[in-house]
């Protein structure tokens, strides 16, 4: 997987895909089929729950989502404090760092919105006031913020640092919310999303929902991340360009 | 000049803004009265004032915080104050020391205003064997406003769109101080039955709050205002 070359945006042959090489158009296909195979066995083959009858099949795509999101956001930490240390300081960290926090809050707002649907069918209530669910709403709403943060114009090294200490900062805050709300709702901190007993199939689903969405994850990520490298370069190199055109103008 | 020398004399230049334009006087506390009284409206029921009087205090807080912050940086973006402290290096970390301070002064006139108006509009009793409790509440979780308060303000300041900015920063951040502040403050006031030594824990929480905030905040400080 290479993340650090960006296609350029001028090369004939790729002017069409501009930020598809081999690698992610391959990944994408996995990605598809994966996906096919969800549909196909979340919802036709694998058997209705004992207790949570059809509904079960909402954890198909609520478990992966919400794991990816996890994994996300920890990348966006990770690769933010990469760019803070002076030794890895890349703006490539930075694009990363921007790439997956948006894929994150993708995959966070998906994680939302099925597990109430999911709350609804198993506990009779679109939602609780328990420490996960509770943290997952505030991660969400944070993570909003960072890629607001990221909008704010300047440079993009005062991007790049302004907004890895955000995410920095972010990691400080999650855990802080998580226990405040857990020892707030105490009686509510077992309620927790158990999938109960699962059988072979729907073990099985679940494992394909996983990599699946996993995949897509990469593969939005490298895309994303070469798109925001190619908007750097259109900022860094618009002004060269639109003066050089200004030039033969005249 | 070491950092807590810049700190004193950006503490005393705010608080003399203050002084003179009264906006805290003037505007943020019949701002934050307001408040009470729309609670009052919204709520309709005087039990369930009293029961939850706590938590309206500390939200009031936060919405006044909101307020106060703005204030704070606005002052330092008119005239490019901010730039011209880092221009002539006077250090970020006494900058940051400095507004935290101020603002920690601000917050806490606010919040005994709050707290009076608590006792005349929702019958709030303070008890003698809960004011240790109270006192070291409101002193942990302002600590701790006040630093989230000006990191955030610090880095919202000069944004396009700071106004709605700083509200989406600041608020899922100092949710643990709501959280922890409401529930030493209910305990402080035996609301519910709860008694002082049910607060004491969330003094931990709020004390840890303030200090990872007071150290991350000194840390990144200088980065986030760099321009």
């Amino acid at each position: 997987m290479n993340l650090t070359s960006s296609p350029s945006p001028t090369s004939g042959a790729r002017a069409k895909h501009p930020t598809s090489t081999r690698f992610t158009r391959a990944l994408g296909i996995a990605a598809l089929v994966g996906i096919g195979w969800l549909v196909l066995f979340g919802l036709f083959l694998s058997p209705n729950d004992r207790v949570q009858k059809t509904g079960v099949r909402i954890l198909y795509i609520h478990v992966p989502s919400a794991w990816l999101a996890y994994l996300a956001f920890g990348v966006t930490g990770l690769s933010s404090a990469a760019y803070l240390w002076k030794r890895t300081r890349n703006l490539q960290w930075d694009r990363l760092a921007g790439a997956s926090a948006e894929v994150g809050v993708l995959f966070m707002g998906i994680t939302l919105v099925s597990g109430s649907l999911w709350g609804r069918i198993s506990w009779g209530q679109f939602w609780t006031w328990d420490a996960r669910l509770t943290t997952t709403a505030f991660l969400f709403v944070t993570y909003i913020g960072y890629l607001a943060v990221r909008d704010l114009g300047g440079t993009h090294q005062q991007r790049a640092k302004r907004s890895a200490v955000m995410a920095l900062l972010a990691m400080l805050e999650v855990p802080l919310v998580h226990f405040s709300v857990k020892w707030w709702r105490p009686l509510h901190q077992n309620e927790t999303v158990e999938k109960g007993k699962l059988n072979g199939l729907m073990l099985f689903s679940l494992f394909i929902g996983l990599i699946s969405f996993t995949l897509l994850y990469v593969w939005l990520v490298i895309h994303r991340q070469r798109v925001l490298a190619l908007n750097d370069q259109v900022d860094d190199r618009g002004l060269d360009l639109a003066l050089a055109a200004r030039r033969e103008e005249s | 000049m070491n950092a807590w020398g810049i700190a004193r004399l950006v503490a005393a230049k705010d608080l003399r803004v203050e002084w003179r334009s009264r906006i805290l006087i003037n505007q943020v506390l019949p701002f934050a009265t307001l408040v009470r009284v729309m609670f009052a409206f919204a709520l309709d029921n005087d039990q369930t004032l009293t029961r939850v009087a706590p938590g309206l205090v500390w939200l009031a807080t936060m919405f006044s915080l909101l307020v106060v912050v703005q204030r704070s940086f606005a002052v330092e973006t008119a005239d490019g104050a901010l730039d011209a402290l880092q221009v002539a290096g006077v250090r970020a970390t006494g900058i940051f020391l400095g507004k935290s301070l101020a603002l920690l002064a601000q917050l806490a006139v606010l919040e005994l205003v709050l707290m009076g108006a608590a006792v005349v509009l929702y019958r709030t009793e303070v008890h003698a064997g809960g004011v240790v409790l109270l006192v070291t509440t409101y002193a942990a979780a302002t600590t701790g406003l006040a630093f989230v308060g000006t990191l955030y303000g610090g880095l919202a300041a000069g944004a396009k769109g700071r106004e709605t900015l700083l509200p989406l920063l600041m608020l899922p951040v100092v949710a643990p101080v709501l959280i922890g502040a409401t529930r030493a403050t209910e305990a402080a006031l035996g609301t519910e039955g709860a008694t002082p030594s049910d607060g004491w824990p969330w003094i931990g929480l709020l004390i840890l709050f303030a200090a990872l905030f007071g150290v991350g905040g000194t840390m990144a400080f200088g980065s986030l205002i760099d321009e």
